[in-house]
C-alpha cells in the first residue's frame, strides 16, 4: 500500500469484541419480514412497462427490422432498435477496471447485423401495461436470414464451422491468420521444461474432460427501471453487483456523461458473478430517453436462461507425470472455452488455475477462445477454474491411486507453499494449502467406513482473489451514532462484516453503526461484489475510514485540551490522555466528541478512496461421499465436508453461507445443469424444471472447516472466500463416483442417464 | 376481456380492486396491492419464491389466477411477524444466518410456518422434502433446515 | 510481442518507470502494458499501481488482469 497508514496484519493477542463474532445483520429483520426492496420492487408514478423482442434463431443475418405497427399500437409510448445505440469502435477500453469492448457490448444488448444465438435482443418496446407491451413485440416484423449454426467448443473451432464474425482473426498465432475464425485468442503459459519433465517420470496420465455450459442460477431474474428527466441526466435503479460499472457501461452505451446518470442498487437477489455486465439496463434507459417516462424491464425466468451471461462449457485435455513416490513432475493442459458470442471467455484465469495449487517445476498451459452461437458468457464465481482445476484434480487423484497413495498425502506433498513458484509468474506469499490439507486428513469424516457403492472423493482449488478501487465514508453522527457509507452490493452479509470491523477500530458496540450501501452520486468509484473482493477491500477501506475518523476525532480533543496530537490516544471508544505527563484530562467518548463537534470545527467524518491491493489466495479443498444407484445412475450425496482458508473470518456464519452455498453449486454443476441444445441450436431447458438446480431434499448438511492462515496485507488478515468454493467440488464428485463405481467419466454432468450409460459401457 | 371486479382478505386486511382476468394472484399482490414480498423467480410455479397460504393451503401464487383470489383468506410473508414481534420462523433464520441474498427468503419462510401448522415436529427429511419446492441459490439449504428445526423445537415448547 | 524475450534487467523505482522503460524497449506493447495487466513485485500482485515502489534488487513479473465472478 502506498498511503501513510500501516494497513498490515498484526498478530497481537489483543481480543477482539465484534471482528469473529457472530453479531446480528443490519438488513435481516427487512429481509425475513419482505420489506427488503429488489429490482423488481420499485416503481414510480407515470411507469411504462419495457419489453424485448429477442431472436427464434441461433444464428441468422437481420435484413429488415419494421416496428411500424407496433409504433402505432395504443399504449406503445416508444420502440428502440440497433438504430438507437450509436455503434462503438472495436478496441478494449478500461471501465472501471475491467476490459471491455464496446463494440461487442453494444452488439450483445441489441443485435445489429446479426444474431447470433437465441434469445439475443433485436427490438424493445415501453408500453402503458405488459399486457400492451406484448402484444407490441408480436406487431414488429423482422426479416431474418437464417444461417447455419454452431454450439459444441470443438466443432466451432474446426476449419468450416459456421462463423459468427467475419472480422475476428484469431490472436496469439505466428503467423498472423489471413481467414477469419471463430476462434479469438490462443493463450500459453510456460515455465521449466516439461519434455524433460516428463521423461523423469514414472507414470504419466493423459486424460480429457468435456462439461457443458450452466448458469449461475441467481432466483431473482435482472430487473432495471430507468427514468430519464428532460433535463439529460438520468437513475437507474437496477439489481446488479456493481452499479458503477452499470453506470461505465450505460452512459458510454446510451451516450451522456457519467456523473449525469445515477444508478442506485437495489438488494440483490443473487449474482455469483452474473450480474457484473449489462443486458436490460441501457435498453431501459434508451425508452425512457425517448418517452420521459420511467420504464421497467423485469427479465422472465426463460430470458435469464437464454439471454443472460451463463458460462462456458469447456474440453480440457490434461496430462501429468508424477515419479514413483509421488512427485509432480511435469503438468501440460490444453483448455478449449466457449465464449459466447463474442470474445472474452474466462480460459486465462482457467489456465493460471489449472496447476496453480502444486509446486511444478514444468508446466505448459495453451488455452483457446472460441466463439459459438450462444449468449456471450459472464462470469459464474471464480471463472475459468472450476472447470480447469476439475480436468487436473481427476487426473491427480488417477495417478494417486495408481501408486497407491493416499489423495491428501499426495496433494500435501506437491503443495504449493510459500514461495513457491507459479506458472503464471509470481511467487505465492503466504498461503494456506498445506493447513487445508492438514485440517482434511484430520477430519472425522475421512474416517467414516463406506459401504457398498459408495465412494469418497476429494478435491482441491484455488482463486487468486482481488481488491481494486473502493471509496468508504464514516460520517459521525451528532448523537454518537455512526453512518458507514459503502459503495459495493451486499450479496452475503457483508455489510455486517463492515460494521463488525469498524466497531472493532473505534472500540464501540457494533449497533451503533447504520450501513448503508450507497448509489453512484454519493461515493467516489468503487468496483463491484465480486473478485471475493468486498470483505477485503471494502474492509480495508473500512478500516481506513475508522482510523482517519479517529484521527479527526483525536485531533478535535488535541484542540480542546491544548496538547500535541500525539499526546491523544484512542482506546475503548474514546480519546484519553496517552500518559500522565500529557496532562490530567478526563476521556472523551466518541458521543461526548460528537456533540460539541459544531463547536470544535463542525462535523466529523472519516474517508478512505484508496486502489485495494494485497489480497491473499484462497485454497479450498472439498470432501465428499456419495452413494450410486446402479439401475437408476441416481447419485446421493450422503456427506460433504468444506474445508476453506478464509485468513480471518470476519464473521464466521456468512463465511460458511459461502462454502456451503458454492458445494451445492458444485454439486448441481457436477449431477445435473446443463444447457440442452436442440438441432436448431435453440435452448430446451430454459426454466427451473427441466435446468435441474439442487433442491432441499437432495442435499445432506453441508459441514464447513474454517482454516485461518492470516493475510499479511489486511489488518485482520481476510482473505476472499466467496469463489474458491465453487471450484473443488466439481472433481470431488467425479472422484466419489468414480470410487463408488470403479470407473471414471470425463463429462459433467453425471446425471443418470449418462452415469447409467457409463455404467453400461464398463460392463460394472 | 374486462376486469372482474374482486373482494379477498389479504393478512386479514380487506382488498377490493378490478382484476385483470390473465393477473395471476402474484401480479395482483405485487403491482395492485404492493404487498411486493411475494417474489417472481419463475412464474412457472418451480421455484416457490412466490409462495403464500390461500385458504389455509400452501400455493405458488404465480400459478394462481388473480380472480380466484374472490372470496378467500391469504396469509403472505408480510403478515408472518406480528408488529414488532417476529415469528420465531424469522428470528431463528436471523440467528442461524440462514439467508444470503434473501429473495427466496420469504416464500421459505410462508412454507416453513405452513409446514410446522401441519407438522410440529418434523424429521430433517420431512423438512426436507417439505421444502424441496422451494429453490435457494445461495446457502446450500444447509442453515435453512437447521433453523427450521430449531423453530419447531422451540414452538413446541412453549 | 517483446520479441520472445521473457526476462530482462531494468532500471527503474517505481511500476510506472519500469512501463516506460519497456514501452520505449518494445513500441508495440504500449497499450496493453498500461491496461490490461498486473504486476507482481517480490510475489505480491498488484493491479493498477503504477507509484509502487520497486528497490534495487526487485523480482517483477507483468501477469494478466485477474477478474472474479
Amino acid at each position: 500500500m502506498d498511503n501513510s497508514m500501516d494497513v498490515g496484519y498484526s498478530a497481537d493477542d489483543k481480543e477482539l469484541k465484534f471482528v469473529g463474532k457472530r453479531t446480528n445483520r443490519p438488513d435481516g429483520v427487512d429481509k425475513v419480514t419482505g420489506r427488503a426492496r429488489f429490482g423488481a420492487d420499485a416503481r414510480l408514478p407515470g411507469m411504462l412497462y419495457g419489453k424485448i423482442l429477442r431472436s427464434p434463431h441461433a444464428h441468422a443475418r437481420i435484413i429488415s427490422i419494421d416496428t411500424s405497427k407496433a409504433q402505432m399500437l395504443s399504449g406503445v409510448k416508444a420502440v428502440v432498435t440497433r438504430d438507437d445505440f450509436e455503434d462503438r469502435d472495436s478496441e478494449f477500453v478500461p471501465a472501471g477496471e475491467m476490459m471491455v469492448n464496446y463494440r461487442d457490448m453494444v452488439r450483445n444488448i441489441m443485435a445489429r447485423e446479426k444474431v447470433l444465438y437465441d434469445g439475443h435482443a433485436v427490438a424493445a418496446v415501453a408500453a402503458t401495461s405488459i399486457t400492451i407491451a406484448k402484444q407490441a413485440l408480436k406487431l414488429i416484423d423482422v426479416t431474418y436470414e437464417v444461417l447455419p449454426h454452431v454450439i459444441d467448443v470443438v466443432e466451432a473451432m474446426a476449419p468450416g464451422a459456421p462463423l459468427l464474425h467475419d472480422d475476428l482473426f484469431t490472436d496469439g498465432v505466428e503467423p498472423k491468420p489471413t481467414k477469419p475464425s471463430n476462434v479469438a485468442k490462443r493463450l500459453e503459459f510456460n515455465m521449466g521444461d516439461i519434455a524433460s519433465g516428463f521423461a523423469g517420470a514414472d507414470e504419466i496420465l493423459e486424460k480429457t474432460f468435456d462439461t457443458k455450459p450452466v448458469h449461475q442460477g441467481y432466483i431473482e431474474p435482472h430487473s432495471c427501471l430507468a427514468s430519464f428527466s428532460e433535463n439529460g441526466s438520468a437513475e437507474l435503479w437496477c439489481s446488479t453487483q456493481g452499479q458503477y460499472l452499470v453506470r461505465a457501461h450505460c452512459s458510454k452505451l446510451v451516450g451522456m456523461e457519467i456523473s449525469k446518470l445515477r444508478v442506485t442498487p437495489s438488494e440483490i437477489g443473487g449474482g455469483f458473478g452474473g450480474k457484473t455486465v449489462v443486458f436490460i439496463e441501457p435498453v431501459a434507459l434508451a425508452l425512457s430517453k425517448k418517452t420521459y417516462r420511467p420504464v421497467k424491464i423485469t427479465m422472465t425466468r426463460d430470458e435469464v436462461f437464454r439471454s443472460s451471461g451463463p458460462t462456458s462449457g469447456g474440453n480440457v485435455r490434461v496430462k501429468i507425470g508424477i515419479t514413483k513416490d509421488g512427485k509432480i513432475m511435469a503438468c501440460e493442459a490444453e483448455l478449449k472455452y466457449q465464449a459466447g458470442a463474442f470474445q472474452g471467455s474466462s480460459v486465462q484465469p482457467g489456465c493460471m488455475c489449472a496447476f496453480a495449487p502444486y509446486d511444478v517445476a514444468n508446466v505448459n498451459v495453451i488455452g483457446w477462445d472460441v466463439l459459438s452461437n450462444r449468449p456471450k458468457v459472464a462470469a459464474y464465481r471464480a471463472p475459468g477454474a472450476p472447470v480447469s482445476e476439475y480436468a487436473v484434480e481427476c487426473v491427480i487423484d488417477e495417478l494417486a491411486e495408481r501408486i497407491g497413495m493416499d489423495p491428501v498425502d499426495f496433494r500435501l506433498k506437491n503443495a504449493a507453499k510459500e514461495g513457491t513458484q507459479t506458472a503464471y509468474g509470481p511467487k505465492f506469499g503466504p498461503i494456506g494449502f498445506v493447513e487445508v490439507l492438514e485440517a482434511t486428513k484430520a477430519l472425522d469424516h475421512y474416517k467414516i467406513p463406506l459401504g457398498p457403492n459408495q465412494g469418497r472423493g476429494i478435491g482441491s482449488g484455488f482463486w487468486f482473489n482481488i481488491g481494486g478501487e473502493t471509496c468508504v465514508n464514516l460520517n459521525v453522527n451528532e448523537d454518537g451514532t455512526l453512518t458507514l457509507i459503502t459503495g459495493s452490493p451486499d450479496i452475503g452479509g457483508s455489510r455486517a462484516s463492515m460494521c463488525n470491523m469498524a466497531a472493532e477500530e473505534l472500540g464501540i458496540d457494533v449497533g451503533l453503526i447504520n450501513p448503508i450501501i450507497a448509489d453512484t452520486s454519493v461515493l467516489g468509484f468503487n468496483f463491484l461484489s465480486a473478485g471475493s473482493r468486498t470483505t477485503f477491500a471494502c474492509g480495508l477501506a473500512t478500516i481506513e475510514a475508522a482510523r482517519n475518523a479517529i484521527e479527526n476525532m483525536r485531533k478535535r480533543v488535541a484542540q480542546l485540551w491544548d496538547i500535541p496530537l500525539d499526546a491523544v490516544v484512542w482506546e475503548d471508544g474514546a480519546a484519553r490522555p496517552a500518559s500522565s505527563n500529557a496532562g490530567v484530562f478526563e476521556p472523551m467518548t466518541l458521543p461526548e466528541i460528537a456533540k460539541i463537534a459544531p463547536k470544535t470545527g463542525g462535523p466529523i467524518a472519516g474517508h478512505a478512496e484508496i486502489n485495494a491491493q494485497g489480497a491473499g489466495p484462497g485454497f479450498g479443498t472439498h470432501m465428499v461421499d456419495v452413494e450410486v444407484d446402479k439401475e437408476t445412475g441416481h447419485v446421493k450425496v450422503l456427506r460433504y465436508t468444506v474445508i476453506q482458508d478464509a485468513g480471518k473470518a470476519i464473521h464466521p456464519s456468512f463465511v460458511e453461507g459461502q462454502y456451503q452455498g458454492g458445494a451445492v453449486q458444485c454439486i448441481g454443476w457436477a449431477l445435473n445443469e446443463e444447457y440442452v441444445y436442440g438441432e436448431d441450436g435453440r435452448l430446451q431447458n430454459s426454466g427451473f424444471l427441466d435446468y435441474r438446480i439442487p433442491l432441499a431434499s437432495d442435499l445432506p448438511m453441508i459441514d464447513t472447516k474454517i482454516v485461518e492462515v492470516p493475510n499479511p496485507n489486511h489488518p485482520y488478515g481476510v482473505r476472499g472466500v466467496g469463489e474458491t468454493p465453487i471450484i473443488p467440488g466439481l472433481a470431488a464428485m467425479s472422484n466419489a463416483i468414480s470410487n463408488a463405481l470403479g470407473l471414471r467419466m470425463t463429462e459433467l454432468p453425471m446425471s443418470p442417464p449418462k452415469v447409467l450409460k457409463a455404467i453400461k459401457e464398463a460392463g460394472v | 376481456m374486462a376486469k372482474q371486479h374482486v373482494t379477498t382478505t389479504v393478512n386479514n386486511d380487506e382488498f377490493e380492486f378490478l382484476c385483470e382476468p390473465k393477473a395471476s394472484m402474484l401480479d395482483v399482490l405485487r403491482d395492485e396491492l404492493n404487498l411486493t414480498g411475494s417474489k417472481e423467480g419463475c412464474a412457472t410455479g418451480d421455484c416457490g419464491a412466490c409462495s403464500v397460504v390461500m385458504d389455509g393451503r400452501l400455493v405458488c401464487s404465480c400459478l394462481i389466477l388473480g380472480v380466484e383470489m374472490e372470496g378467500k383468506s391469504i396469509e403472505t410473508i408480510e403478515g408472518m411477524a406480528d408488529g414488532e414481534k417476529l415469528h420465531p420462523l424469522q428470528q431463528q433464520f436471523l440467528d442461524h444466518a440462514a439467508l444470503q441474498c434473501g429473495i427466496c427468503t420469504p416464500g421459505v419462510l410462508v412454507a416453513a410456518k405452513a409446514l410446522l401448522e401441519k407438522n410440529p415436529d418434523p424429521t430433517e427429511i420431512e423438512v426436507r422434502y417439505w421444502l424441496a419446492g422451494n429453490l435457494c441459490r445461495c446457502t446450500g439449504y444447509d442453515k435453512i433446515i437447521r433453523a427450521v428445526m430449531d423453530a419447531a423445537k422451540e414452538m413446541r415448547a412453549s | 510481442m517483446a520479441g520472445g524475450e521473457t526476462e530482462m534487467e531494468v532500471e527503474a523505482t517505481s511500476v510506472r518507470q519500469i512501463f516506460r522503460h519497456l514501452q520505449e524497449r518494445f513500441p508495440n506493447i504500449k497499450s496493453h502494458m498500461v491496461d490490461d495487466i498486473s504486476v507482481a513485485i517480490d510475489g505480491s500482485v498488484f493491479q493498477d499501481a503504477w507509484l509502487k515502489k520497486v528497490t534495487e534488487n526487485s523480482e517483477v513479473y507483468l501477469l494478466p488482469r485477474i477478474g472474479g465472478g
